[in-house]
């Protein structure tokens, strides 16, 4: 049933309907109302039984998760940005351990320069540890993913990352269906552990394992990962027929027909990139737009095939790989290989800068008119660049350049 | 008939247990102990931790009826127990990270308390794990009072990667990192913490201090800690032949040596206050526990004795003094 | 599709007014999508909120650079903030005012308005008077009611008084017809 809700509120109750046993939080900037709502729920009695656990820093938070996954209970937190670094260590030790923990990151840049606003920097620091990692394309996907997260999580045994836009779609107040108590009970059955610590039967969990058995481990969470690859559109389709609508997929198709450039977004921007295509289709582009919602693992295959007309590619990254381009862009060009098609990299969007429709036009026609370059800096003020490397030329203590850009933009002209 | 009886263990003799009362007989004594650690381990020859690990597992086994679950953090017990793809563990047991022990357990006691289950938790680390890089997860586990008893394993250093020095290491001791160059060699003074103190603070409701040499205080210590629920403290000084430079059957007459200077104060707290300290029964002089040890050979280079041996005495007199454990000289 | 922006300082209630205009917009089945300028928590700080209106399921994730309508609730911002940057004539512009746009020197461009799109609403002192204390958002919702005629009266108090209960619900919605009456009364005030 839909309600106008917080999309952070709204999925907290999502979330409480999975039914996690142990909820461990430490807050940060744009999760905070995720973790206060839930703490209510525990609170009020709405989710019961569940222990909810203030910790005192992001290493915990995971950690309480970890050893309570260990321990047989289902287990959820959420960070962003500088929390999940700080977690990082835990992240791959949750992986490795093959423990089905659930987390939202609410996606925030990652400082210095410290910044609150989102960009998908905090992701993709972690692109690489063996989660896997779902991105929301707007408010109702980033509910829903939380429920497909738990059931793929607990199937595969591996642990899912959901990401969410942090204040583009956590703060964002629009109509939206939690999923009922009912569909998610009938989607989501208890947790049964494949390895649990019980004095009846005991285990030695998080043994070192030498040169001699590392790789094959490691060997079995990437086939655990790929598993996914068919696993998620199934269980997006099981869950779409309890709960009446589509609940998540590999990745969204908007408008290939006949689609000569096709633009690759994750996330909240896919919602801004599909007007733009409206429009330019109205004016007689062919063009769309594939919205990849699975990340890890990356989906060579069905992207491929998404692409298989296209002329052109471009790629809107919300990350930067400094000294590279683009992470996204690379994953791309990894699902065009053999193809000799053009993949422009579009750098828009870091630490919270607006992508609109009216800088994404004039992107798209370029790149359709293959006048776009091969990596390009959404909105960038050149001006400004070519003044502080100018300052740092003359003198070798120029000071912080992030000072000195912040005093450029706010110099009247 | 009561028996009121008074021990004085001799070097490595462990004495009357064959005269005791089978109920006051330690848990080790028994056939019927846990063996939480089992044989075939790759601890060193000597090794105080695995002897201290081994004492406080199996008290704990019996107070809890053997429904129990063990977090460790990375470390010496860790390694050499568990050399894959063989464990000597005979209970349920997690290794996660080095400096998240504490706080994994503390996820591990809501899962069983959420599954309504009566399960205790024990974490454990060494030094480094516990004071150093786990001092956050330790402090938050504390300030929770999550139903945890966390024992640390004190073998003042890194061990495991080489003898590297940690924040339990005590002064003028030589560690890798803290080498014997220079005018003073060897590790700092003024600096170190003291966990024991440290977990007072939290006025947790059961600390305690406790060493191999003394297996009756050690066990009743775990018995006791088990009969409390809340985050509680054990700190067990656990003597390291490799990295403390002394003689493989030496360790417990090191810890001995440690407690009789004063160097260790054997104490319980409860709620942040001292309950009950353990007086010296012989004092020894700092030199006795020192010149065992090739940490602190440097000390004692030639004929002279290094004035640094002198404020290690004042320290072990402050503990003595602050702890009223004062024995005869 | 209808772009709203409000602009206010933390503690006036800048988001919460954008969050319940989305409410009852959803009242009425419309699509609503509110959202804050993001930032860190801090009492007196510039704040600026945003709610589109449509028929139809909204999908666009920018901020809203050239709004239909902008509400000022905090007028001292018109002389350090471009809180009016993007507003056409064709727009609607509400400013929480008992002083008039000659004194707040905007009279010649408002001059340029469609008649009756641009006024001011005494929302701080409808407040004191029904809340006893000069908390303006609800007020200036009813006001919005009136001048634009984007959701229905009924729908703002309705929403009010979902989002809070008992007596502190009954007076904002209180305030709020309170402003939409003034703000569709003629002569314009302003």
């Amino acid at each position: 049933m839909l309600k106008q809700l917080e999309c952070s509120r709204a999925i907290a109750e999502t979330i409480a309907r999975c039914r996690p046993q142990v909820v461990c939080a430490y807050p940060i900037t744009p999760q905070t109302h995720i973790v206060e709502a839930l703490s209510e729920l525990v609170r009020d009695g709405s989710l019961s039984p569940c222990e909810y656990i203030n910790v005192e820093s992001e290493t915990s938070a995971l950690s309480v998760a970890l050893g309570a996954s260990a321990t047989g209970a289902r287990a959820y937190t959420a960070t962003a940005s500088q929390g999940a670094l700080h977690m990082a260590e835990v992240i791959y030790n949750v992986a490795g351990l093959g423990l089905p923990v659930v987390m939202t990151l609410g996606n925030r840049a990652v400082g210095a320069p410290i910044n609150i606003w989102n960009d998908h920097s905090d992701a993709m620091a972690l692109k690489d540890a063996g989660w896997i990692q779902l991105f929301a394309r707007d408010a109702q996907e980033s509910l829903d993913l939380h429920v497909l997260a738990f059931r793929l999580a607990e199937e595969l045994s591996v642990p899912v990352m959901v990401c969410v836009d942090g204040f583009v779609l956590t703060h964002s107040v629009e109509p939206l269906d939690v999923p009922s108590q009912e569909a998610v009970d009938r989607f989501l059955p208890p947790y049964q552990p494949v390895q649990v610590l019980d004095p009846a039967d005991p285990v030695s969990i998080g043994a070192m394992v030498g040169p001699e058995a590392f790789t094959e481990v490691r060997y079995l969470a990437h086939h655990k990962q790929l598993q996914v690859l068919t696993r998620l559109p199934e269980l997006a389709a099981e869950l779409a027929q309890l709960i009446g609508r589509p609940s998540g997929a590999l990745l969204h198709p908007y408008r290939l027909d006949g689609a000569e450039t096709i633009v690759v977004a994750m996330g909240s921007v896919t919602g801004t990139i599909e007007v733009a295509i409206d429009e330019l289709r109205a004016a007689g582009l062919a063009i769309g737009a594939v919205a990849l919602c699975a990340f890890r693992p990356f989906p060579l295959a069905a992207l491929a095939e998404a692409l298989a007309d296209a002329r052109r590619v471009v790629v809107i990254e919300r990350n930067l790989a400094p000294g590279l381009g683009g992470a996204l862009a690379s994953n791309v060009r990894m699902a065009l290989r053999g193809r000799a098609i053009p993949v422009h990299t579009v750098i828009a969007g870091l630490g919270g800068r607006p992508v609109t429709r009216a800088a994404l036009r004039p992107v798209f026609e370029s790149a359709a008119r293959d006048a776009l370059d091969d990596l390009v800096f959404l909105d960038l003020d050149n001006a400004a660049i070519d003044r502080e490397l100018a300052r740092s030329g003359e003198r070798r203590r120029s000071g912080p350049a992030a000072e000195n850009l912040l005093r450029d933009a706010r110099r009247p002209r | 008939m009561s028996q009121t009886v008074r021990f004085y263990q001799t070097a490595t003799f462990t004495v009357g247990n064959r005269l005791l009362d089978p109920a006051r007989r330690t848990v080790q004594a028994s056939a019927e102990r846990a063996n939480a650690i089992t044989s075939g381990h790759r601890a060193c020859q000597g090794c105080g931790e695995a002897l201290g690990a081994r004492y406080v597992l199996d008290a704990a086994m019996r107070a809890t009826g053997g429904d129990l679950v063990a977090v460790n953090a990375t470390g010496c017990l860790e390694v050499f127990t568990t050399p894959s793809p063989q464990t000597a563990w005979q209970l349920p047991w997690l290794h996660s990270l080095f400096g998240n022990a504490a706080a994994v357990a503390t996820g591990v006691a809501a899962a069983l308390r959420v599954q309504g289950k009566r399960t205790r938790v024990i974490a454990q680390g060494g030094d480094g794990g516990t004071t150093d890089i786990g001092f956050g997860c330790l402090s938050g586990m504390f300030e929770r009072n999550d139903d945890v008893l966390y024992v640390c394993y004190d073998n003042e250093g890194y061990m495991n990667t080489g003898v590297q020095r940690s924040s339990a290491t005590p002064p003028a001791a030589r560690t890798a990192t803290t080498p014997v160059i220079g005018p003073e060699g060897g590790n700092v003074f003024g600096t170190g913490k003291s966990l024991p103190l440290i977990a007072m603070a939290h006025r947790l409701p059961y600390v305690a201090t406790a060493t191999v040499a003394d297996l009756h205080d050690l066990e009743a210590k775990v018995t006791r800690a088990m009969t409390v629920h809340g985050a509680r403290y054990l700190h067990v000084l656990v003597p390291c032949p490799l990295g403390w430079g002394h003689p493989t059957d030496e360790t417990i007459q090191m810890s001995r040596l440690a407690i009789e200077c004063g160097v260790f104060p054997v104490f319980e707290a409860v709620n942040g206050e001292v309950e009950r300290a353990t007086p010296i029964r012989r004092r020894q002089p700092i030199e006795a526990y020192l010149r065992p040890q090739k940490r602190f050979a440097h000390l004692f280079a030639g004929d002279a004795v290094d004035p640094r041996v002198a404020r290690l005495q004042a320290l072990a007199d402050d503990n003595i003094r602050r702890f009223g454990i004062g024995g005869p000289p | 599709m209808l772009e709203i922006r409000i602009h206010g300082r933390g503690g006036q209630g800048v988001v919460t007014a954008a969050e319940l205009l989305s409410l009852a917009a959803f009242r009425e089945g419309q699509y609503a999508q509110a959202f804050p300028s993001f930032g860190s928590e801090r009492m007196g700080a510039p704040v600026t909120s945003f709610c589109r209106l449509d028929a139809e399921p909204i999908r666009l994730r920018e901020p809203i650079d050239r709004p239909d309508v902008i509400v000022i609730q905090d007028p001292t911002l018109l002389a350090s903030h471009d809180v009016l940057a993007g507003l056409s004539t064709d727009g609607w512009l509400l400013v929480n005012s008992s002083r008039g746009f000659a004194e707040l020197g905007l009279a010649d461009w408002v001059a340029q308005f469609r008649p009756g799109r641009a006024r001011c609403v005494p929302a701080s002192e409808l407040a004191r008077q029904h809340l006893g204390r000069p908390l303006p958002n609800a007020a200036l919702l009813g006001g919005l009611a009136g001048l634009t005629g984007a959701v229905g009266i009924d729908s703002i108090t309705s929403a009010i008084r979902e989002r809070f209960a008992g007596a502190v619900g009954e007076r904002n919605s209180a305030a709020a017809t309170a402003a939409f009456t003034l703000s569709r009364t003629e002569p314009v005030p302003c």
